[in-house]
């Protein structure tokens, strides 16, 4: 078990925007998520990484073993791709950059400065850092925005590369990439109910409540 | 860490880094200074020490902002969050390059310059021992500013407001120390006074910086 969710809230600041969340991923499992724009998907990967604390609930993983992949790319514009490699692999503790840049072809643009690179480009280098920091657990959020259907099957690949070495993804997204074993997450299931009149601490200064 | 200074120096004199922005600043000031108050050299050599200690920390105080700002705009900063580095240690090895980029060009500046501002003879060495001891701490609590005002939007006043108040006893024992080397007086104790703030700053800032971090990145 690399990841296992336990009865998870999660929110952005004070809004809780889903409850009652629990999952487990094996090693070679991936679990997309799914749901409307503003369902929480975001917000769940955000607290899987780490970077938001839970509501309630609880994510058991190894420490340092999730990557997380935002809507940033995280890139800087003023280094070339090999530098950003570089910098991730020198982050992560790793010195292998050369299997990232042939997943993602970025051989050819090794020495352009990333600030001269297409969003396709860019998001391909953000994708090649996963690889770079060589983690278990990849936590992405829309990794195929702004990708061709050619790098979408690359990505698809690095995917199912990453599962068979036994990795576990979790990815939002809405495309289908084709992945056999991925199973998805409506987390519009999870939405929490919306603060009612009932609950006193939901909004002391309404002045409607009941008496 | 160590890769995490090195791509911030590298960053600082690539095009657009903003390294010599506070050295330029620096060099505006004190050239302007004997404008403002008049040629005399008597007068000049007499606030000597204040001007030059003020100008470096405004020099500091300039690129404050950039510190975390740039990193959390294109999402680096989540990344370094969520990898084996601790935020402490990031905040330390990123005070450590702001320092770096600021703080030591200021200290070898400073001596040239005083020249301009007919500092007396005796407090040269005593200048730049006051702001390489001083100028670390500046960045230290710079740093911690910076790490509060993450995420807002022009957020250089209130870093400012904040960070300002915390650099009086920094400004005030650094300004003594070339002061008093000037009179013949003894410039020991007031530099040892601001080695302690430094060293306190340095101990203390990156815990609270990463708490502020922490809290921002949410």
């Amino acid at each position: 078990m690399v990841l296992a969710v336990m009865d998870l809230s999660v929110g952005r600041g004070l809004v809780e925007v889903l409850r009652g969340v629990s999952f487990r991923l094996a090693p070679g499992a991936a679990l997309v998520l799914r749901g409307p724009n503003g369902a929480g998907k975001t917000t769940l990967l955000r607290t899987l990484a780490g970077l938001t604390p839970p509501f309630a609930g609880r994510v058991e993983a190894e420490p340092d073993s999730v990557a997380y992949a935002g809507h940033a790319d995280g890139i800087k514009a003023q280094l070339t791709v090999a530098e950003n490699l570089d910098f991730w692999a020198a982050v992560f503790g790793r010195d292998e950059v050369g299997a990232a840049m042939d997943a993602f072809d970025l051989r050819g643009l090794a020495d352009r400065r990333a600030g001269e690179l297409s969003a396709g480009q860019k998001r391909r280098l953000s994708l090649a850092r996963l690889l770079v920091a060589g983690r278990p657990v990849w936590c992405l959020d829309e990794p195929t925005v702004s990708l061709d259907a050619e790098n979408v099957a690359r990505f698809a690949a690095a995917v199912t590369a990453h599962l068979a070495a036994g990795g576990a993804a979790v990815m939002a997204t809405h495309i289908e990439l084709g992945i056999g074993s991925a199973e998805t997450l409506d987390v519009a299931r999870f939405a929490a109910p919306p603060p009612s009149a009932g609950d006193p601490g939901a909004d002391p200064f309404g002045g409607d409540a009941p008496l | 860490m160590i890769a995490l200074i090195l791509r911030d120096l590298r960053l600082a004199f690539r095009a657009g880094g903003g390294f010599g922005l506070a050295l330029a600043f620096f060099l505006i000031v004190v050239v302007l200074v004997p404008f403002g108050v008049g040629p005399e050299t008597g007068r000049l050599s007499g606030i000597a020490p204040g001007i030059l200690w003020l100008g470096a920390l405004l020099a500091c105080l300039l690129s404050l902002d950039r510190v975390f700002q740039l990193d959390w705009e294109d999402g680096s900063l989540e990344l370094l969050a969520t990898s084996a580095l601790p935020l402490e240690t990031l905040a330390f090895a990123k005070a450590i390059a702001h320092w770096l980029t600021t703080g030591l060009p200021l200290v070898v500046a400073a001596p040239l310059l005083g020249v301009m501002l007919n500092l007396p003879g005796p407090a040269y060495p005593w200048l730049a021992a006051s702001l390489a001891v001083g100028t670390p701490g500046l960045s230290a609590i710079g740093t911690f500013g910076a790490a509060l005002t993450v995420g807002i939007k022009r957020g250089g006043l209130l870093l400012s407001l904040l960070v300002l108040p915390l650099y009086v006893p920094s400004l005030i024992f650094g300004a003594m120390t070339a002061t008093r080397a000037a009179e013949a007086l003894d410039p020991l104790p007031p530099l040892a006074l601001l080695a302690g703030l430094s060293l306190a700053a340095a101990a203390a800032m990156p815990f609270a910086a990463a708490g502020a971090l922490r809290v921002n990145l949410r």
